[in-house]
């Protein structure tokens, strides 16, 4: 055998290796999947997703529940998205290598790798005694935006980062200043990637159970909220609740919301990949 | 050049939250209705083990009185007496009595409360159904097991009962955080919180009721629901409380033996605690009353047991008078 066989041979090797490392994942994926459907599927129809928590398994329903996840989802995008790309675009544009910005970066890596219940522990105590929220929808989507600020600071930045220099550079020949760069040239070549973080970041956010619990969100809420002051819960602390029911009936009505739950993140990533996909057609340079 | 320009993107973030709020808004017009002129909030919070029986009880009372609000959380026991004695919401679900330390607080803040039992819970203690010889067991045997004194020392069968097999004895429980747990430890071992720390703790019982009916060697305990709900992958085991003049020898838990009190000590009641705050509300005081008239048929509806007909009545007249001796203060 000569060297190169040996090397196509490892080549080969490691090619395979590669599918395997991918299918487990997959694998597990699908079981869980599987699982799920099956239990659940049944179950949803018009009547689940438009009732109101009941005792009676087969007379629950969602509404609350699924209203008050949009609700969420809503409020901490009008929140987080603002915040996140600003602070992107300064420490990635505007701000210079020193000690403190230095600083900044570290904490903020450090932030997206703290546990969601410790946000919730932060938010009832600013957001629902100090400020006098309450467990409300703003004081719940102020946590989860807290909680997803550093997912989204982090991919702005890489996304900016995308953006060629020669870009800026021809913009600033042009007289422009760095405002108008950022605005005009960097945001729009980097706002594929920075909405495909946005949208990741929420994906997250709406399957947090912990933080929203700890803040006040309820289990059984017979209206729809009205506006961002009133109480809510949300589709994970529904499913959290009945999978601790003893009754097998309740365990189906968790499978049918988990696949509720996985409908609405599979759309939102499918929208993030939308939107991107548009975004890119766009940019010619 | 680029020829995007930011506004489109806007005009998609409108388009999507534009969406959002018409889903949002079907399901809100369904408020009005017929019968019970009282209107409010009450918010409830507190032990997931009795947020069931609570959740029932609120589900009945929409149509009793649609225009009040309830509402019900399930931020445990201890969390819900938390927001409890701040003065932070009505009524606390509660598996265990409240303590001196969340009394005093309460006190602190001048809110007065009343303690009513809705229903009872026997805590019951299961094996695996393959397991044939473990018949019954006393309260001194489930201590010597349990005690924090046990700890890597009460590990074989055989050292419980000498005629049990020399295999080894795997326990399965409540976490410590859960006011199961709680009880379970009063009554067994004598001291509220004391257990040995080695044996698998899970603050979900299905995992309990999961990890039961898969070992031979198991032996656990959690709330009678989750028995009754798995009969046919699980083994209840007779207590005996030692004690003769509550039924003699072992007693299997059930409606029956928890409901008259002879399955002890490991039946234990739950409560609601209503604050001097909220029967301010008219409708907070019909709802504890339409609670307690509806709790015996509604508890068992969800897996608890029901107390006696005439301790209800005692609990109204309690209430009845706690709800007038606060009215008056104000």
């Amino acid at each position: 055998m000569t060297n190169s066989d040996i090397n196509r041979l490892k080549d080969k090797a490691f090619h395979i290796f590669g599918i395997f490392c991918t299918f487990i994942g997959l694998v597990v994926l699908a079981i869980f999947l599987f699982d799920i459907v099956v239990e659940g599927v049944g179950r949803i129809n018009w009547d689940f997703l438009t009732s109101l928590p009941s005792r009676r398994a087969s007379r629950a329903g969602i509404l609350t529940a699924w209203v008050g996840t949009l609700w969420i989802l809503v409020l901490t995008t009008l929140i987080a998205f603002p915040l996140g790309v600003s602070a992107g675009v300064y420490l990635e544009e505007y701000a210079k290598k020193s000690r403190i910005n230095n600083f900044l970066e570290i904490n903020i890596a450090n932030l997206a790798g703290v546990p969601s219940i410790i946000y919730g522990l932060l938010g009832l105590e600013i957001f629902v005694r100090q400020m006098r929220l309450g467990g409300s929808l703003l004081a719940g989507a102020l946590t989860l935006s807290l909680l997803i600020l550093p997912i989204i600071i982090v991919t702005t930045r890489e996304a900016i980062k995308a953006v060629p220099r020669s870009i800026r550079d021809g913009s600033y020949a042009l007289g422009a200043s760095k405002w108008q760069t950022v605005w005009n040239q960097v945001l729009p070549a980097s706002f594929g990637g920075i909405l495909t973080g946005i949208i990741l970041a929420l994906s997250r956010a709406v399957g947090e159970a912990a933080p929203l619990i700890v803040i006040g969100a309820l289990a059984y809420v017979p209206f729809t909220p009205s506006s961002p002051l009133d109480e809510f819960t949300v589709l994970p602390i529904q499913i959290f609740n009945w999978t601790s029911r003893p009754q097998e009936e309740f365990l189906t009505n968790a499978a049918a919301a988990i696949i509720i739950l996985l409908i609405i993140t599979f759309m939102l990533n499918g929208i993030a990949v939308y939107l991107r996909n548009r975004q890119q057609k766009k940019i010619k340079w | 050049m680029l020829n995007f320009k930011l506004s489109s993107v806007k005009f998609n973030a409108a388009v999507l939250l534009g969406a959002t709020l018409m889903f949002s808004s079907c399901g809100g017009n369904n408020e009005e209705g017929a019968g019970g002129d009282l209107s409010g909030s009450i918010q409830i919070d507190g032990s997931s083990t009795v947020y069931p029986v609570t959740e029932a009880v609120a589900e009945e009372y929409r149509a009793e009185a649609p225009d009040v609000k309830v509402t019900v959380g399930v931020s445990g026991t201890g969390g819900g007496f938390k927001k409890f004695t701040r003065g932070e919401i009505d009524i606390v679900d509660a598996s265990r009595p409240i303590k001196d330390s969340e009394a005093s607080v309460a006190q602190e803040n001048g809110i007065s409360y009343v303690e009513l039992p809705v229903a009872y819970d026997g805590l019951t203690v299961v094996v695996n159904p393959e397991n044939d010889w473990v018949k019954d067991i006393t309260i001194d045997e489930l201590k010597k097991i349990w005690e924090p004194a046990a700890q890597g020392k009460i590990t074989r069968w055989n050292q419980i009962r000498p005629e049990w097999p020399n295999q080894e004895i795997h326990l399965y429980g409540p976490g410590v955080e859960s006011g199961t747990y709680d009880y379970f430890t009063e009554a067994v071992v004598g001291e509220s919180g004391a257990s040995r720390g080695d044996y698998t703790a899970s603050e979900d019982d299905n995992v309990l009721v999961q990890g039961v009916s898969t070992d031979v060697n198991a032996l656990g305990f959690f709330g009678y629901a989750y028995y009754d709900e798995n009969k046919d992958k699980l083994k209840v085991v007779p207590v005996d409380d030692l004690k003769d003049d509550n039924g003699k020898g072992a007693i299997t838990p059930t409606l029956e033996t928890v409901k008259d009190g002879s399955y002890a000590p490991l039946s234990r009641p739950l409560f609601i605690y209503v604050s001097s705050k909220a029967t301010q509300s008219p409708a907070t005081v019909d709802f504890v009353n339409f609670y307690l008239d509806s709790a015996a048929e509604l508890s068992q509806e969800v897996g608890y047991i029901p107390m006696p007909a005439e301790m209800y009545k005692e609990q109204k007249e309690k209430f009845k008078q706690f709800a007038e001796g606060t009215a008056k203060k104000q």
